[in-house]
């Protein structure tokens, strides 16, 4: 029966008072604003374009580089390779995960090789990478697939071991073992953890990335964002460097805050799993 | 006479521990016919716990034989479905009615038809407009009758129920209570239920069984009268068996 004081309508969160929404949004437009300036004068009193270009110049070569679809074709290349060394990072991750779970000889394998290369950057393993499999996409997806192995795996691992027992125990009483108890339970209830560890190696993925592609390119044709800042450093058309490095920030804001939060809004937030 | 639903024969059980093996208990023999709402009550410590999760098949007996339908128990199974005491084992991600229908979907019935069963026992636990209400956002009676309502949609052979009520506020308590035996009514399910609460026993049982502590032995298993008065006394019988030293001291 429904009593008065057991029932509650289901929680919509509160939305804030517009007021509030609007002063958050005013304090990080002055912010920026500020920033703004601060660079534009800087760039003025400085004057030498070779050095420090002004904000103007940076937006000017942006808008340049967006027009022509060069900084579009640029960032299509990194993203390419960035999306085959994420995939193959995640996939060796879930391997290497589910064996932790599955077998204690797994559990130990995980955390001794988590150990021993998470706090390794992957960058230092690009001359090995380029040694084994040459200069090309190879070596950017070897580089980037570890840099994302490690903080996935050790992410991923230990959400599964903070899951409430009586969350197993209720899979095993509807009769759910081994893989389908994996799948069904146990991935959905470590969700959180598992897109923090996603979170996290797009981060260290997309900086390898940019990092590796300064030392060369794609071979044959053009290369990524980070080839592209370094070819325009050598032509010392420093407001493209520029436009580059803020190409780099744009996407990296935007994985951040639009696909993980809408991610994570549709998951972990919707069940209450995370505030 | 027909085959019980659940039959121990002799069990025992225990554990590992650092400094050796722990006998939980030892030398349990019943027996629970179909529609049957047999209680376990004894102190904490009495492994009455250990037991309901041996006969959920979530640990095996070292001695002893434990019988579904007169076929040993040998792995967790949804034809003994558990609610458990904590409010937290509803499955987060999936809405009331999805959480209800899920033992059925996991069993091959469709959606739709899973969904239709789903609301009609969301409607029989009271939960009528919850339906797609997520867990985190209901209270902890709310989630209780959900749990409630997902062991019943599997159609258990047994339900089992270890401490369900024990974090609930008094008055939640007694109102669930009151529910789990109209919804015995409806549904004549055959229920072994777990509680270190005397009253709770005597309110919810046809038959109540008394563990001994350290280790847990069947001590006595006494039938539920009907009038008030004959269960008043057979409270105070089961206070003294469990608490002699307590009663001594009031004498």
């Amino acid at each position: 029966m429904p009593d008065g004081q057991d029932l509650r309508l289901p929680a919509t969160a509160a939305p804030p008072p517009l007021a509030a929404a609007w002063h958050g949004i005013a304090r990080r437009a002055a912010v920026l604003v500020l920033l703004g300036l601060a660079w534009e004068g800087y760039g003025r009193w400085i004057a030498n374009d070779l050095v420090f270009p002004t904000l103007s110049d940076t937006l000017a070569a942006f808008w340049r580089l967006t027009l022509s679809g060069e900084l579009a074709a640029r960032a299509a290349v990194s993203l390419q390779v960035l999306g085959l060394g994420y995939g193959a990072g995640l996939l060796l991750a879930a391997l290497l995960v589910v064996f932790a779970v599955a077998s204690r000889f797994g559990s130990e394998l995980l955390s001794t090789l988590t150990a021993m290369f998470n706090p390794l950057p992957a960058i230092a393993l690009l001359p090995l990478a380029l040694l084994w499999f040459g200069l090309g996409t190879p070596s950017l997806v070897f580089v980037i697939g570890h840099s994302v192995l490690w903080a996935v795996a050790l992410n991923a691992h230990s959400g599964v071991q903070a899951i409430p027992p009586t969350l197993r125990r209720v899979g095993e009483n509807l009769g759910l073992r081994g893989w389908q108890l994996t799948l069904r339970i146990l991935a959905p209830a470590a969700l959180p953890a598992i897109i923090a560890g996603l979170r996290i190696g797009w981060a260290f993925a997309w900086r390898t990335l940019i990092a590796a592609e300064l030392v060369f390119g794609t071979t044959s044709r053009s290369g990524g964002l980070g080839w592209f800042i370094y070819e325009r450093r050598n032509n010392l058309e420093i407001a493209d460097v520029f436009a580059g490095l803020l190409a780099v920030i744009a996407i990296g804001l935007v994985v951040e805050g639009v696909i993980f939060r809408a991610l994570e809004a549709r998951t972990v937030r919707r069940w209450g799993l995370q505030r | 006479m027909s085959t019980p639903v659940l039959e121990l024969r002799d069990v025992s059980l225990g554990y590992r521990t650092a400094t050796g093996w722990l006998t939980a208990c030892e030398g349990i023999s019943f027996s629970l016919a179909e529609g049957e709402r047999l209680m376990l009550v004894g102190a904490s410590g009495c492994g009455k716990s250990t037991l309901l999760g041996a006969v959920a098949g979530f640990h095996a007996p070292h001695a002893g034989q434990l019988l579904l339908d007169g076929r040993p128990v040998t792995q967790p199974g949804p034809d003994r479905m558990m609610v458990f005491q904590e409010f937290e084992q509803l499955l987060p991600w999936k809405s009331v009615a999805d959480n209800i229908a899920y033992p059925r979907r996991l069993a091959g019935t469709p959606r739709a038809e899973g969904r239709r069963e789903a609301e009609t026992l969301i409607a029989q636990v009271g939960l009528t407009g919850f339906a797609d209400a997520f867990p985190h956002t209901l209270s902890g009676g709310m989630k209780m009758r959900v749990a409630i309502a997902r062991a019943l949609a599997a159609r258990p052979r047994v339900l089992l129920m270890d401490e369900p009520f024990a974090a609930l506020d008094a008055l939640t308590r007694r109102r669930m209570q009151d529910e789990l035996l109209r919804l015995w009514r409806d549904f004549g399910f055959t229920l072994l239920f777990v509680t270190h609460a005397i009253e709770e026993a005597v309110a919810l049982g046809s038959r109540i069984l008394v563990l001994s502590p350290h280790p847990g032995r069947v001590q006595a298993v006494l039938d539920v009268p009907d009038t008030l008065e004959e269960r008043a006394a057979l409270e105070a019988r089961i206070h003294r068996l469990l608490l002699p030293e307590e009663v001594a001291l009031h004498a």
